[in-house]
């Protein structure tokens, strides 16, 4: 589409930048000064450079969460996408079940955060829980409050469980946009079913899926309040991600220096990785 | 196959409705018969716990006080982002890309890293612990959003309708309320949707945000941790409170929901 | 390529179809010659896809029997029945260069490379896209897009048939002429057995040796563009064909003479006894209007409408428009009186044509 040139479009855009920028600015201001000074108290602030940027840096801690958090974000990526996109292909296409399960699979998504770590966090007791009790009962030893494995394995179960509906959701979204024409020409044509996947499907699926990696990839990123909830990063820190790493340096010890550094490398990790999908998906778009 | 092809999806579910029942089952028994042991299912079915939800005033506030944010924060964003949304949509203005990059970014802001500094912003200017702190907190990942689902939708419509409505006299605002907003009623409908969804499963600004006159429901559960012991009967009522009116919202915007992401510039 | 024969076709979408009006389809019995281009023309909902679908074997009828060369084919699936087909939009595969998706199709049949590589390079030269093989296919204009689909269809070689459904809907209107005498030229090449889906007349016209002119889930004309023109079997075909439509005037008849408003017109036909409503119908291209008073029918003149070669004179006889051609350059007389060729009148009843010689 051809769109015209307007300087005056800003003024629409007014109301949005002003809000978005008190609240992503100020505060964002806010971290940087944090980050590039030392307090001992009494609102006593002293410049500190780049400090705690090379103390964080270089702590070990914070590599063992960062390297956490990766396999965090790997482990699902690997299992809600195939997952997501295998349930969305199996979905019908029309039909009465197809609000039915929508709305149950979209379910999930509109529980409050601490309500998920919640229920998962006794769903998954050895003694009272269905999942916990369940994997006892097959003689399978199971404590995520105390197995670093049970926990790890009740943390990416808990956001497989929240999560991939969205990208069932995606998916489905993409594939219904797909018109009957291209399936009447691959069996006309006759393309096995993996043909149809491969060359009509998935290059169809390809911008939305693009959408569910962005935002699974940056939402692992921030997210806090689940795995927080049922674990609180342990046993021990075996399940310490960024983010429950970062509240604990800045509420938990009041390290502000230390949490602001941290926040900043985080934020600009998300940014870079942000950018190049987007540069990518807006490349995608020009074709 | 086809009847295989149907197994999926209903494992899937099955998948995704255990937990939810076994918050329900919980709901119905005491306290005292979830920590007695495994049951499938209430021996000494109880609705004590609803009961209490109902007639406790900080429980139940909790639930208004959320309603309340939601509500606020969902007119809020998808009022502002109608008009930014109409301009992204059809024209080109200085620094437009980056505009849209930028607002994109927020929408990734941790609401970890923004805790505390929100905290200090909003008690500076004396909105701490009230419904329009954490409405407007929520902006912050709320409008952006909004402003990209409805961009999809707008560019959606063909520009030609809005010339054929300025040459019938039509003033922009009469144009956008009368013509363009009719036209794009399922989008507004999606986005409020989701602004609705992520301003109600947000809990750590909203909690940071608030102490007592505006303490959301997410907040007031995490007390029956702390003070008076595990109280799970409570808390897994109050959860499935809390999981109904997202449910209500659902069913209402079922058809649209793939839609949504489909016709979104996504 | 096959000859096509449907024995007793009907079609319903719903599940128990209780009178004659559930029916997409009513019941029709017809042969189509192996190599014949034939157009299927209607207005939309006029069951014309239907039956497409029925060929292509996606739709599969509520009765009857459907045979290529002899063969019945009515339970088999797409894939089975050996067919081509190139859609309203075009159909390619986007992650494909233009090669590879005239390849795709005879890959999946097993073909050995060789034979592959050979036959590619045959239809990219027919369908002159030899110079853009290794282009992405997405990068490609509608047109060639729409070449490409139904190259996929001509690279095997031994399609029965090939269907075209409305074609050329998104093609911008210069290519449209193009792509029109390209079809015609490949099928005079070739003599595929074609198949035309449209509800464009000039598109079915000049495409079709034989089109078949569908109107509320029935077939109500089969025939050559003259016989559509010359005789339409049906008031229908006459509104539909043609360029004003056929003027329809109510009348009454006995024996060879109709009357019109107290004027009388002769007939080629007798008119049948107990038929309901009796209607003749003349095309605009033969009345002529004349100011002789011995001669014709007086009309009043209402709109002139000039589109180069001639004029469409509007005019009202007896109180119901009727539309005439004047060559260009002619007069309209003072008070004139239309004059209507005996040879082209053709008579209905309840809207189909009293054949000649059939009358009582």
């Amino acid at each position: 589409m051809n769109k015209t040139w307007n300087n005056k479009a800003w003024f629409m855009v007014l109301p949005v930048l002003l809000l978005v920028a008190f609240n992503a600015v100020i505060p964002l201001m806010t971290v940087v000064n944090y980050s590039v000074q030392e307090t001992f108290g009494n609102n006593l602030f002293f410049f500190e450079g780049v400090k705690w940027f090379r103390e964080v840096l270089h702590s070990e801690r914070f590599h063992d969460s960062l390297l956490r958090q990766f396999f965090f974000t790997g482990t699902i990526l690997a299992i809600e996408i195939p997952l997501g996109v295998i349930i969305a292909l199996a979905m019908p296409r029309s039909g009465i079940w197809v609000p039915v399960c929508l709305v149950l699979m979209a379910l999930p998504l509109l529980v409050p955060w601490n309500v998920v770590g919640a229920m998962w966090n006794i769903f998954a007791l050895p003694d009272i829980g269905l999942m916990g009790y369940s994997i006892n009962a097959l003689g399978i030893d199971f404590n995520f409050t105390r197995q670093p494995v049970s926990a790890w394995f009740t943390v990416i179960v808990m956001d497989v469980w929240h999560w991939t509906s969205l990208v069932v959701l995606l998916a489905y979204a993409g594939l219904r946009s797909i018109p009957d024409a291209y399936y009447q020409a691959a069996r006309i044509d006759s393309a096995s079913r993996w043909a149809v996947f491969r060359y009509i499907q998935l290059p169809k699926m390809k911008r939305v899926l693009t959408i569910a990696v962005l935002l699974r990839f940056m939402d692992s990123f921030m997210i806090y309040t689940e795995p927080f909830v049922l674990t609180g990063g342990g046993p021990g820190n075996t399940t310490t991600i960024l983010s429950i790493d970062l509240v604990k340096a800045a509420l938990g010890e009041f390290n502000l220096g230390i949490a602001a550094a941290m926040s900043i490398i985080y934020f600009l990790m998300t940014l870079l990785v942000c950018w190049v999908f987007y540069s990518a998906m807006m490349r995608g778009e020009d074709e | 196959m086809k009847r295989a092809g149907f197994l999926v999806p209903f494992l899937y579910i099955v998948f995704l409705m255990l937990p939810i029942y076994w918050l329900l089952n919980m709901s119905f028994k005491t306290t005292n018969e979830i920590l007695g042991g495994f049951s499938m299912w209430p021996a000494d079915f109880t609705f004590d716990n609803y009961a209490k939800i109902f007639t406790d005033p900080t429980w139940y506030n909790g639930y208004i006080n959320s309603i309340t944010y939601v509500a606020i924060n969902t007119v809020l964003s998808v009022a502002v982002a109608l008009p930014a949304a109409y301009a992204f949509s059809r024209y080109r203005f200085l620094g437009d890309k980056h505009l849209f990059f930028w607002l994109l970014t927020n929408r990734m802001a941790p609401p970890a890293v923004f805790a505390l500094p929100f905290l200090q912003l909003y008690s500076a200017i004396g909105l701490f612990d009230t419904h329009l702190a954490v409405a407007l907190a929520h902006c912050l990942f709320n409008i952006p959003l909004a402003v990209w689902i409805l961009e999809g939708f707008m560019s959606g419509v063909p520009r030609e309708i809005d010339e054929t409505a300025y040459l019938d006299g039509y003033s922009f605002p009469r144009f956008f309320v009368k013509i363009f907003m009719p036209l794009i009623a399922s989008g507004i409908g999606v986005t409020a949707f989701f602004c609705f969804m992520f301003s109600w499963v947000e809990m750590l600004l909203a909690k940071t945000l608030t102490s007592v006159a505006a303490k959301p429901i997410v907040a007031t559960m995490t007390r029956t941790a702390s003070t008076s012991g595990y109280e799970l009967g409570l808390l897994a009522a109050a959860g499935v409170l809390t999981i109904i009116p997202g449910a209500i919202v659902i069913w209402f915007v079922r058809n649209y929901i793939a839609k949504g992401f489909a016709l979104g510039r996504v | 390529m096959a000859r096509i024969e449907f024995d007793r076709i009907r079609h319903a979408y719903m599940a128990n179809p209780r009178s004659e009006a559930d029916y997409a389809l009513k019941e029709l019995s017809m042969t189509w010659e192996d190599g014949g281009a034939y157009a299927l023309l209607g207005p939309s909902g006029c069951g014309k896809t239907t039956l497409l679908n029925i060929i292509s074997g996606l739709v599969h009828p509520s009765g009857g029997n459907i045979r290529f060369d002899g063969t019945d084919v009515t339970a088999l699936s797409t894939e089975a029945r050996n067919i081509a087909q190139v859609f309203q939009f075009p159909v390619i595969y986007d992650t494909m260069t233009v090669r590879q998706n005239l390849e795709f199709p005879l890959r999946n049949r097993g073909v050995a490379s060789g034979e592959i590589a050979r036959r590619v390079d045959d239809t990219l030269r027919i369908i002159d896209l030899a110079d853009k093989a290794d282009r992405p296919a997405r990068r490609l204009t509608a047109d060639e897009k729409q070449k490409i689909s139904l190259g996929r269809g001509l690279v095997r070689s031994d399609v029965n048939a090939i269907l075209f459904d409305e074609p050329l809907t998104v093609i911008d209107p210069h290519m449209k002429w193009q792509l029109r005498s390209k079809l015609k030229q490949l099928h005079q090449r070739f003599a595929f057995t074609m198949i035309y889906v449209t509800h464009d007349q000039t598109e079915a016209l000049t495409f079709a040796d034989k089109v078949v002119v569908m109107y509320e889930g029935e077939v109500v004309q089969t025939g050559t563009p003259d016989e559509l023109f010359r005789k339409p079997r049906h008031t229908f075909v006459g509104y539909f064909i043609g360029s004003p439509g056929m003027n329809v005037l109510p009348c009454e008849a006995f024996g060879t003479t109709a009357t019109i408003g107290g004027h009388k017109v002769r007939l080629p036909a007798g008119a049948p006894k107990g038929a309901t409503a009796l209607e003749i119908g003349i095309r605009p291209e033969f009345i002529t209007l004349t100011g002789d008073k011995r001669k014709g029918i007086p009309v009043t003149v209402r709109r002139v409408e000039d589109i180069g070669r001639f004029r469409i004179v509007h005019a009202d006889l007896d109180g119901r428009p009727i539309a005439a051609t004047l060559p260009e350059g002619s007069e309209i007389p003072a008070e004139p009186r239309a004059v209507l060729d005996p040879a082209n009148v053709n008579l209905y009843a309840d809207s189909w044509l009293v054949e000649g010689g059939r009358g009582p």
